[in-house]
């Protein structure tokens, strides 16, 4: 991209980047809720999910945008209404600016930072303020006991999941999620190299930590306690209808796919498939697909945790986050470390 | 030792989820699509009332039984000639309304039970649905019109000196 970006004016290329930048986010979102949320969900559940838009339903997500912008944009009296206003455009914010750091081939990036996998844990915590705005000018309790619930989920959250991915980050030794695809492409399991070396062998426990950060971090079943539709409504969504409500669905499940794509990428070896010479410009063609089917593959594992798993209590929740997946990360750390410095 | 047992729970529950698709995929979900397919309700499911006209005395047993009080009876007397020449005219009942709205009704049937005179019956019709609330307002004519999806009454058990009921023609 970057080589057909040099020859352009800025307002073309700010143009093609923002069209590319949209469809990076709302394509993954779009398949997302159809495969998985409408489709492989009803399949679990022994139903066929929607069959009547378009061909076994593909159309229905249309249908259901059409439906949200139909409704009414109702804003409680006693809210704070700016805050209100604004608080679903910081959580997509944050999922815009996530997908910026992954790489789809290589020269296929929206940004080349040399610490890109920080940016993105980095900007992925934005979405806390965006709920916590949502929260407290909702002017509801429900509302604020799900921002708040959020809140502590996600901060708790946070931890593992940047100490899973240090692991990565130390086997591969750089920052920058393109190098780091690099490692893995051109790395070597005891000195085969046949399939390069997808850091989910030797970061597995990363890998497994990282999922379950993802889900808590997503506020996905069985970490759904903030949106806790049987006790909170749904938490900080609770005031929320038409767009803005939609906006935070958007939200959620763009990402997902983008967690997933950043989980392809540090654990799956990203656009890279094995037996190619990771520096062919093929892969500037193939690398979207390739990072797309695995980003698909690790959105099923999530989305299959979700559909099975039933809801964690708040304690349980808080316990895991800082009693076992905090310290096996940082076991993982040592080890990795250790590791590193022995081979 | 918890946690020991926890675990292959987790996963067996994983392999449910997963069967469960696979199953869904390869034959089929459990539900059907309805407008395309149809499931046919058991003989004696409780669809809707239906009304034998001829059968009323307007007695209003079942207006008075009705929870819901959804059921509006009208009716007046008049006098019927004698059966025999020289015999005294006959009261008779004469219904002129029985309306009963659905939109109320939860479907208990206590009236077809308190019914002496076995005007109503359930049949197993269930697609009356309406675009608008008042139409579910079924008169006598609409009620009556159901008789024709009454099924015949089930055998009962072998053995049993009960008189098996009848459906009028």
């Amino acid at each position: 991209m970057t080589l057909i970006l040099a020859e352009m004016a800025y307002w073309q290329e700010t143009s093609i980047r923002l069209l590319v930048g949209l469809a990076a986010v709302l394509l993954p979102a779009g398949t997302l809720v159809y495969l998985f949320l409408f489709k492989m969900m009803s399949f679990m559940q022994s139903r066929l999910g929607p069959m009547e838009a378009g061909p076994y339903g593909s159309m229905q997500l249309l249908a259901e945008v059409g439906k949200f912008l139909q409704k009414e944009d109702i804003i409680p009296r006693a809210a704070d209404r700016l805050i209100f206003k604004l608080a679903p455009f910081v959580v997509l914010i944050s999922t815009f600016l996530l997908v910026l750091v992954i790489p789809a081939g290589p020269d296929l990036w929206f940004i080349d930072v040399d610490t890109g996998i920080f940016l993105a844990l980095a900007v992925s915590s934005i979405s806390v303020i965006g709920i916590l705005m949502a929260g407290w000018a909702s002017a509801s309790k429900y509302s604020l006991m799900g921002a708040l619930r959020a809140t502590g989920q996600l901060i708790a959250y946070e931890l593992p999941m940047v100490l899973a991915v240090v692991g990565v980050v130390i086997q591969a030794g750089t920052l920058n999620v393109q190098n780091i695809v690099m490692a893995q492409a051109t790395g070597e399991i005891f000195g085969w190299g046949g399939i390069g070396n997808p850091f989910i062998f030797t970061q597995f426990l990363g890998f497994a930590i990282f999922l379950i950060a993802v889900q808590a971090e997503l506020t996905q079943p069985p970490f759904d306690m903030p949106v806790a539709e049987s006790e909170l409504v749904t938490g900080y969504l609770t005031e929320y209808s038409g767009l803005r409500f939609l906006m935070f669905f958007i939200g959620e499940f763009a990402t997902a796919g983008i967690f997933s794509a950043l989980a392809a990428t540090l654990f799956l070896g990203g656009w890279y498939v094995p037996g190619l010479d990771p520096t062919d410009g093929l892969f500037n063609v193939i690398g979207p697909a390739v990072l797309f089917a695995k980003m698909l593959l690790v959105a099923f594992l999530i989305f299959w945790f979700r559909f099975t798993y039933p809801r964690f209590r708040e304690d349980q929740l808080q316990k895991l986050a800082w009693k076992v997946l905090i310290p096996l990360s940082l076991v993982n750390i040592v080890a990795t470390g250790v590791l590193k410095v022995v081979f | 030792m918890a946690a020991k047992i926890r675990i292959p729970g987790m996963i067996k529950g994983l392999g449910v989820t997963f069967k469960t698709m696979v199953r869904t995929l390869t034959k089929g979900s459990h539900t059907v699509q309805y407008p395309h397919v149809k499931e046919a309700p058991t003989a004696r499911a409780r669809g809707v009332i239906a009304l034998h006209e001829e059968n009323c005395t307007s007695c209003m047993l079942c207006a008075r039984e009705c929870p819901d009080w959804c059921i509006y009876i009208e009716g007046h007397k008049y006098k019927a000639p004698p059966r025999r020449p020289g015999g005294k005219p006959r009261k008779k009942n004469a219904l002129d309304r029985f309306d009963i709205d659905y939109s109320l009704c939860m479907y208990c049937g206590i009236c077809v039970d308190v019914c002496p005179f076995e005007a109503l019956f359930w049949t197993p019709e269930y697609e009356y649905s309406e675009l608008k609330i008042s139409n579910l307002l079924h008169d006598k004519n609409q009620l009556g019109k159901w008789m024709e999806t009454v099924p015949e009454f089930e055998d009962y058990e072998k053995g049993s000196e009960a008189k098996k009921a009848q459906v009028p023609e």
